[in-house]
């Protein structure tokens, strides 16, 4: 290298730097793409890979067929939806936890830290309780996972503005807060009916995946998702300290509450049709740190799709590991929690080193 | 341009500047003298737009191109990448960095002498690198005022004196207004044209041309210590002003 001048060593480093960052994303899409074939494979009843591609095949072809073999049912009424909710949920969870741990300069904080989840929970708490089911019971999560953030800004604002420390404490604040509602909401509710609901609603699972329930979750989490991605670079600049962001143009306060308001659409959408999913959100953006670096216009997709791939593996094993389902918040704090550990001691072990 | 007008900051009933007015036009320099705690600081937030006046305004552009003294190093991005976050305000919210930005971010780097580190990560380099690329990011903003926060506080002799030549550079075209802040009065007799002298004990501070103000009687009660005025001559032969406290030389007994 030492003989090399600048101007021939640059351009070499950035193409080295390129073909690592193809290869990881390559990597990553190869990952998801098998997780998602297997998927729709195995299970009680097992199909070929090729048999189940071919199914996929004719069922994005001509969507409207009729489904007369007890495999294509499975396959395009059972699996595909599942697995498709399962990658959507996934990929939201990842890349909303990239872009909070950005706006946070934290890499230790996750979606569940506004409050969105808890409050979310109350929201379906209360309509299981109540009998609803199907879109208004969603709508209900959906929005009391809105009020949830919308109270954590009201609390937080002082004198006109927010700080990041004002912003975790008042989202602990009203998570415990709907946290102490949904445990009232279990103590009260039917024990025969309501409660077995709730309690394994509250554990998230995507068993009761249809394509209608895809359909639902799908716009917010899409939506919210590309608004987020297209604010990759100002999440660079939104991940400097205040007065840096501030020089750089940037309306920070507003723009990190633009950022919370597109997380609770994702998080909101997402707990509303399989509950509460902890982990994703911090586990896998912190893989794809350590993959591809911190610059969030190659973090948030990378995010996406290793969030994908990892939320179609456990819900796999949750669904084919044991006879019975295992609710999916136990796999992934089984899963995540050690990993989290193992990040937390790096964290700051490199801290205090430099 | 940029400057303050008629500004006034006070943290409950203690004033940190009173009536503070000076401004600084595009083509000449301000360095901003004085001792810790006089309001240097509070000075440059205000011009910055980030500290709010109790009375006053501030004069400044929509951007300006501003130097911390060190960086955000939590978040591992490659220092060609944090230059180009100096494009963010010509991008607007939604927008990406194209060719055309990653071009005035590396020649930003060239002007400010740190187009080698453009590949490394910028938590990995050391204080006076991550200032070089801090200013290059402020030269990619486009802005014609760069403000320096403390750019000498935390370089030893040897990265002063690249300093003092890099703002020497930037000065020479006399196409921007550029202010720092510095405990040094000879940064300010090297590099700057105006300086503004914080001075003690709720005394109005000080504003003018550099030969009017740093003068050892005004830097005395600046600093309070004796100061004194030397004559060096330069390597050809010229003679250079520098300005040394009294204790100086004094050798210990």
């Amino acid at each position: 290298m030492a003989a090399l001048t600048q101007d021939e060593a640059a351009p070499m480093v950035r193409r080295a730097h390129l073909a690592r960052q193809t290869l990881v994303f390559a990597g990553l899409l190869a990952l998801f793409a098998v997780a998602f074939v297997v998927s729709l494979c195995v299970g009680r009843f097992s199909v070929p890979a090729t048999r189940a591609l071919e199914l996929i095949w004719l069922g994005v072809t001509d969507p409207w067929r009729e489904l007369t073999t007890i495999e294509e049912r499975i396959v395009l009424l059972v699996r595909a939806p599942r697995v498709v909710l399962a990658a959507l949920a996934g990929a939201g969870l990842a890349l909303s936890g990239a872009a909070l741990q950005g706006v946070f300069r934290n890499p230790l904080v996750s979606p569940d830290i506004l409050g969105i989840s808890q409050g979310a929970a109350f929201g379906g708490a209360l309509g299981i309780m109540l009998g609803v089911w199907g879109f208004p019971l969603i709508s209900m999560v959906f929005i009391s996972g809105m009020a949830a953030v919308i109270l954590v800004g009201l609390i937080s604002r002082i004198n006109g503005r927010s700080e990041t420390i004002t912003v975790i404490l008042s989202g602990l604040v009203v998570s415990s807060m709907f946290s102490a509602v949904v445990s009232l909401l279990q103590f009260v509710a039917d024990p025969n009916t309501s409660l077995p609901a709730i309690v394994y609603w509250l554990m998230g699972s995507f068993a009761t995946a249809t394509w209608e329930r895809t359909l639902i979750a799908a716009p917010g989490l899409i939506i919210g998702g590309v608004l987020l991605w297209m604010l990759r670079f100002r999440l660079n600049i939104l991940s400097l300290d205040e007065s840096e962001a501030q020089s750089l143009g940037a309306r920070t306060n507003r723009e990190r509450w633009m950022v919370f308001g597109l997380i609770a659409v994702i998080v909101g959408s997402q707990v509303a049709v399989s509950g509460i999913i902890g982990w994703i959100g911090i586990v896998i953006p912190h893989a794809c740190r350590l993959l591809v670096g911190h610059d969030h216009r190659a973090l948030l997709p990378a995010s996406v799709v290793l969030g994908a791939g990892f939320m179609v593996i456990i819900d796999t094993l949750a669904r084919t590991a044991t006879a019975a389902e295992i609710p999916l918040g136990v796999i992934t704090a089984l899963v995540g929690a050690p990993i989290f550990a193992m990040l937390l001691r790096n964290h700051y072990r490199e801290r205090n080193g430099s | 341009m940029i400057g303050l007008d008629n500004a006034t900051v006070r943290f409950g009933s203690r004033s940190i500047i009173e009536g503070l007015s000076f401004s600084v036009p595009v083509g000449r320099t301000l360095a901003i003298l004085g001792p810790n705690g006089r309001g240097k600081t509070t000075t440059l937030k205000a011009m910055l737009g980030f500290q709010r006046l109790d009375d006053g305004r501030r004069v400044a552009p929509d951007i300006v191109g501003y130097v911390p003294q060190t960086g955000t190093s939590n978040q591992r991005y490659r220092a060609l990448d944090v230059v180009v976050m100096g494009r963010a305000a010509h991008l607007g919210i939604f927008g990406q960095p194209g060719p055309e930005d990653f071009r005035i971010a590396h020649s930003a780097l060239e002007r400010a002498g740190a187009a080698r580190f453009a590949d490394h990560y910028f938590d990995r380099l050391s204080g006076g690198e991550r200032q070089l690329v801090l200013l290059a990011r402020a030269i990619a903003t486009g802005s014609q005022v760069l403000v320096l926060d403390e750019p000498a506080a935390a370089l030893d002799l040897h990265n002063q004196e690249r300093l003092l030549t890099l703002l020497n550079a930037l000065r020479q075209p006399r196409d921007k207004a550029i202010v720092f802040t510095t405990h040094d009065p000879n940064h300010a007799l090297s590099s700057a044209d105006d300086a503004l002298l914080m001075m003690p004990d709720g005394q109005p501070p000080l504003f003018g041309p550099v030969a009017e103000t740093i003068t050892p009687e005004h830097l005395e009660s600046l600093y309070g210590v004796p100061m004194r005025v030397v004559e060096l001559s330069g390597p050809s032969g010229e003679i250079h002003r520098a300005v040394l406290p009294a204790f100086a030389g004094i050798r210990a007994a």
